[in-house]
């Protein structure tokens, strides 16, 4: 299907979230759109998806106009949209949550489950996406559950789909596989718009990108014509640096410490089976591994956030198991949490009170309890301005910011009190690249000071950008300890992918293994 | 120094055995709280009790098709073998030689220990069992409809503790315009009809302007208590021909009511017991096998997942708490047309809460409630029938019963119970 947007203006109070875009996506086209933390690519396709009314400008489909008033009509009208944070329901089956809104009925509306199963099957085969239509969403990988999200648009028949920030939360063999699907869907005459914030991946499967900065188009281009040198100059509008100039680490004394720990998930299984690490002030650990390997699970259990079955957490020598996140907080610990919108922030509040939320009760933000606005305005105002948060204002809540500016209010709150151990799991998620860099020089800069950084993070190319050594789990343990330099993407793909190395046969999950100073 | 390495991963033993602590945590929690029950009942009702006195079941009813005899039972021995029973089941789950179906084992326990508690009071005496059991079923059905009421809101997302509010307006409606038309029927339609005004009110309140909900219900629960009282004293009591409804007799489903015991039971009964059984299976149905089901329990777990898709979800919050309002309304015209013949103040009394406490013990699911329910009614009629029986056991004690029960219960579920994950939570259209 070929879909045209012409001269689309969007305006919230106090931004214009697109100034006037033009965008045409030919049909078996892949279009990719890029664009800075609030450019306004998540807008756009909300107005096309009809859950936004386009304040200016209109939408063509194959060259008819279309008012789009609600996501029904646009489905209707074979729009489908995979949103940066997933629409299904956890308690569901894949197959109740593909037919939910379209269901195959019988009398008295009775559900065809039968019907749709077969359906769901069908369309699986077809494309590839092996999904098993009676299994329970939440007890399913992130990367499946995507899958389901495309079925659920092919259910509709959508002959345009939108993927916003798809491989965010994907493993790398997950973004293979996704890659290979959408090819296969544009071969088949199928629009497809893709967003996100890794210029590789778009080079790779995009027939021709569109840039936007500050709401509007800045070129057009396509992969053949441009590199991610350049591409990274067009979304940010400066020469962008893509490496990270570090110096080699000095690790002093031991900060955290995690001896033997064990930590189960939330149904009740063991997800951290112990788990032992050391990391040094002025050194940056990182812990790589595919997702729902027991990372999140063992950072929560560091910061508070989850009991601790067994095992102990030393914290400068002391021992802080079972603290809660307060009494954490107190130690010395800052964090930057995996869902930046469950536990990071509360988004009915002005950024400036996010900015403080857990240091209110500090001078020079509060004097006996009373809060003292004056202060905490003026040190919102300089970290809006520090870390390049694109807000309207300090006053507008933290919700409307754009995903990858929450993140940046995160890290700011937390960089400015960070002095001991700074524990971050996935900090430079759905960012885009000028600010991973600036991210990543503020990371280094910490460990300079001389704070210990615990890294969480599913991107090699973020692990080897930053880690000074590199812990890889596998099913809930260390399967092996590498010094950045003995690490490459593929000796650490194969770690995480559960390959044993053959060497020295040293136990890895005891402490003797972390030998590497 | 060369990488690090592991062995092929074994699962660790230490982990195993913590996975398992909160499970044993609990199995023991039960199995002592069932041994105390099976000492008890051999100190109590077995050591302790007069020997050589009969306690007599009474099974059927002169009335009924089917004559059954009477049970007669050495009210001491059955005091001391049931007890050792009871206590054996608790050391099998303290030493861990059950390890599974912690919960049943401890009902089974507890309804052993009923019988001998029964076998007790009754001794030198007869009690009916059936009188029981039929009482059970009576005083169930209200909080059925009302876990019914409030499993509609909550699997929709909205949190409705305005049950209480909702029975007691449909109590009052029934009893006056019953009166007036000289009809019971009319009575059950307009009681239905004011739940359902209860539910649109709930629902301007909490859907559309997104009023917190406990306290939107809170203002339902006082604006109905306080209207019915004053209008039942102001109207009712004066002009006290509006008062007289007139009530819901009992009928047989031919047939099924002679079976023995269960026929007079079960399928001989007034419109509402039946009601109950048929939401029950309808509610199952609609709920978990129709689009409609689908498309409410969707709105009520993921409700921006729902808009997605095109699914209204106000419209079809709004449709679910009326629809709840309506079988609310029903469960309070139980009161006047049913129950008693007439509306007094604050007759529900608190239903509306206990039918709260069913719809969460039977975590969101019909047939879960009307379990609920028939526990809780089973606890209360066997708490008046012991007091008649003029027990030594203090009457406060007694009262208790169906509380700690209702405590005991929750606590064996909690945990495990879950509640739609929107529950409460107001939806905001972009
Ligand atoms: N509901 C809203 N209310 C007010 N402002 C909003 C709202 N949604 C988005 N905005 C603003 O519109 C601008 C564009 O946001 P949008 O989410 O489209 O960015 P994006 O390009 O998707 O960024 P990211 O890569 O970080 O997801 C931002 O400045 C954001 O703050
Ligand atoms: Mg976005």
């Amino acid at each position: 299907m070929k879909v045209e947007l012409r001269g689309i203006t969007k305006r919230f109070p106090g931004v214009v979230a697109c100034k006037g875009v033009d965008l045409t996506v030919e049909s078996g086209e892949v279009h990719a759109l890029l664009g800075e933390n609030g450019a306004g690519k998540s807008t756009l396709m909300n107005i096309l998806f009809g859950l936004y009314r386009a304040d200016e400008g209109e939408v063509c489909l194959d060259g008819e106009p279309f008012d789009c008033r609600s996501p029904a009509q646009a489905i209707a009208a074979g729009i489908g949209m995979v949103h940066q944070h997933f629409m299904l329901v956890p308690v569901f089956t894949v197959a109740e949550n593909v037919m939910l809104g379209v269901e195959p009925t019988g009398p008295l509306g009775r559900l065809d489950r039968v019907e749709a199963r077969r359906r769901v099957e069908e369309l699986s085969d077809r494309y590839g996406l092996a999904v098993d239509p009676d299994a329970v969403i939440e007890d399913l990988p992130v990367g499946v559950q995507q899958r389901v999200e495309i079925l659920k648009a092919l259910y509709r028949d959508a002959r345009c789909l939108i993927l916003d920030e798809p491989t965010a939360v994907l493993t790398p063999h997950e973004i293979d596989e996704l890659m290979a699907i959408i090819r296969q869907l544009a071969d088949g005459g199928r629009s497809v718009i893709f967003i996100s914030h890794k210029l590789r991946e778009a080079l790779g499967i995009a027939d021709r990108i569109t840039v936007l900065r500050g709401g509007e188009v800045v070129g057009h281009t396509t992969p053949a014509e441009t590199d991610e040198q350049a591409l990274a100059a067009m979304m940010v509008g400066r020469d962008v640096q893509l490496v990270v100039d570090k110096a080699p680490a000095r690790p002093g004394e031991p900060v955290l410490e995690v001896d033997g720990l064990v930590v189960s998930d939330d149904r009740g299984h063991r997800a951290v089976d112990g788990v032992s690490l050391t990391v040094r002030a002025g050194e940056i650990l990182a812990i790589a591994g595919v997702q729902g390997n027991g990372q999140s699970e063992l950072v929560e259990a560091i910061c508070g956030l989850r009991p601790v079955d067994a095992g102990a957490v030393r914290l400068d020598g002391r021992d802080v198991t079972g603290h809660d996140p307060r009494a954490m907080f107190r130690a010395g610990l800052a964090h930057v949490p995996e869902d930046r919108q469950r536990d990071g922030l509360i988004g009915s509040l002005p950024v400036a009170d996010n900015l403080v939320l857990n240091q209110l009760d500090r001078r020079p933000f509060s004097r006996r309890s009373v809060i003292n606005r004056r202060e905490v305005r003026r040190h919102a105002a300089r970290l809006v301005e520090e870390f390049d948060v694109r807000t309207p204002s300090i006053d507008t809540p933290v919700g409307n910011l754009s995903g990858g500016n929450q993140q940046k209010v995160i890290i700011a709150r937390e960089f400015f009190h960070a002095d001991r151990l700074l524990v971050l799991s996935q900090p430079t998620r759905g960012l885009d690249v000028g600010s991973i860099q600036y991210i990543h020089r503020q990371i280094v800069a910490k460990r300079d000071e001389g704070v210990a950084v615990l890294l969480n993070s599913s991107e090699l190319d973020e692990v080897l950008a930053l880690a000074d050594r590199i812990a890889v789990v596998y099913r809930g343990r260390v399967v092996g300890v590498l010094d950045r330099e003995e690490a490459n993407r593929e000796r650490l793909g194969l770690l995480m992918a559960g390959a044993v190395e053959e060497a020295a046969a040293v136990e890895a999950t005891g402490e003797e293994e972390v030998t590497v100073t | 120094m060369p990488t690090t390495l592991t062995e092929p991963l074994a699962p660790s033993r230490e982990a195993d055995l913590v996975a398992e602590r909160s499970a044993a945590r609990r199995r023991v929690g039960f199995g002592v709280a069932t041994a105390l029950l099976g000492l008890v009942a051999m100190l109590a009702f077995g050591i302790g009790s007069e020997s050589g006195l009969d306690a007599v079941f009474v099974l059927s009813r002169s009335s009924d098709a089917v004559q059954i005899p009477d049970v007669t039972v050495p009210a001491r021995a059955t005091g001391l073998v049931l007890g050792v029973v009871v206590a054996a089941l608790g050391a099998l789950l303290v030493t861990g030689v059950v390890r599974r179906r912690t919960f049943l084992v401890f009902g089974v326990g507890l309804a052993l220990f009923v019988v001998a508690l029964l076998a007790w009071a009754a001794r030198g005496d007869d009690i009916s069992i059936i009188g029981l059991l039929d009482g059970t079923l009576f005083r169930a059905t209200p909080l059925a409809l009302g876990a019914f009421a409030g499993l509609l809101c909550e699997r929709a997302g909205v949190v409705n503790i305005a049950i209480e509010g909702m029975l007691l307006a449909g109590a009052f409606v029934a009893a006056l315009t019953a009166s007036a038309a000289g009809t019971p029927w009319v009575g059950l339609v307009c009681g239905m009809a004011a739940g359902v005004l209860l539910g649109a009110f709930l629902g301007v309140m909490a859907i559309t302007y997104r009023v917190d909900q406990i306290i939107g219900g809170t203002v339902i629960n006082i604006f109905s208590l306080g209207l019915t009282s004053y209008l039942g004293t102001q109207v009712l009591a004066r002009y006290t021909d509006l008062n007289d409804p007139g009530a819901f007799r009992a009928f047989g489903i031919p047939g099924l009511e002679r079976l023995p015991l269960v026929g007079p039971l079960l399928f001989h009964n007034t419109i509402y017991v039946f009601l109950v059984f048929v939401l029950t299976a309808a509610l199952w149905w609609g709920l978990f096998r129709t689009r409609w089901g689908l498309r409410v329990r969707s709105v009520g777990e993921h409700p921006r997942a729902a808009d997605t898709v095109g699914i209204d979800v106000l419209r079809t919050r709004y449709r679910s708490v009326m629809l709840g309002g309506a079988v609310a309304g029903l469960g309070g015209t139980w009161f006047t047309l049913d129950a008693t013949g007439g509306f007094n103040e604050n007759m529900t009394a608190g239903k509306g809460f206990i039918a709260l406490a069913a719809l969460i013990f039977g975590r969101w699911h019909p047939v879960g409630a009307l379990v609920a329910a028939l526990v809780f009614a089973f606890s209360e009629e066997l708490q008046t029938r012991l007091a008649l029986l003029d027990t030594p056991i203090p009457s406060d004690f007694l009262l208790m019963t169906p509380y700690v029960v209702t405590i005991v219960v929750v606590a064996g579920v909690v945990g495990r119970s879950r509640a739609p994950a929107a529950d409460g939570q107001p939806y905001v259209v972009e």
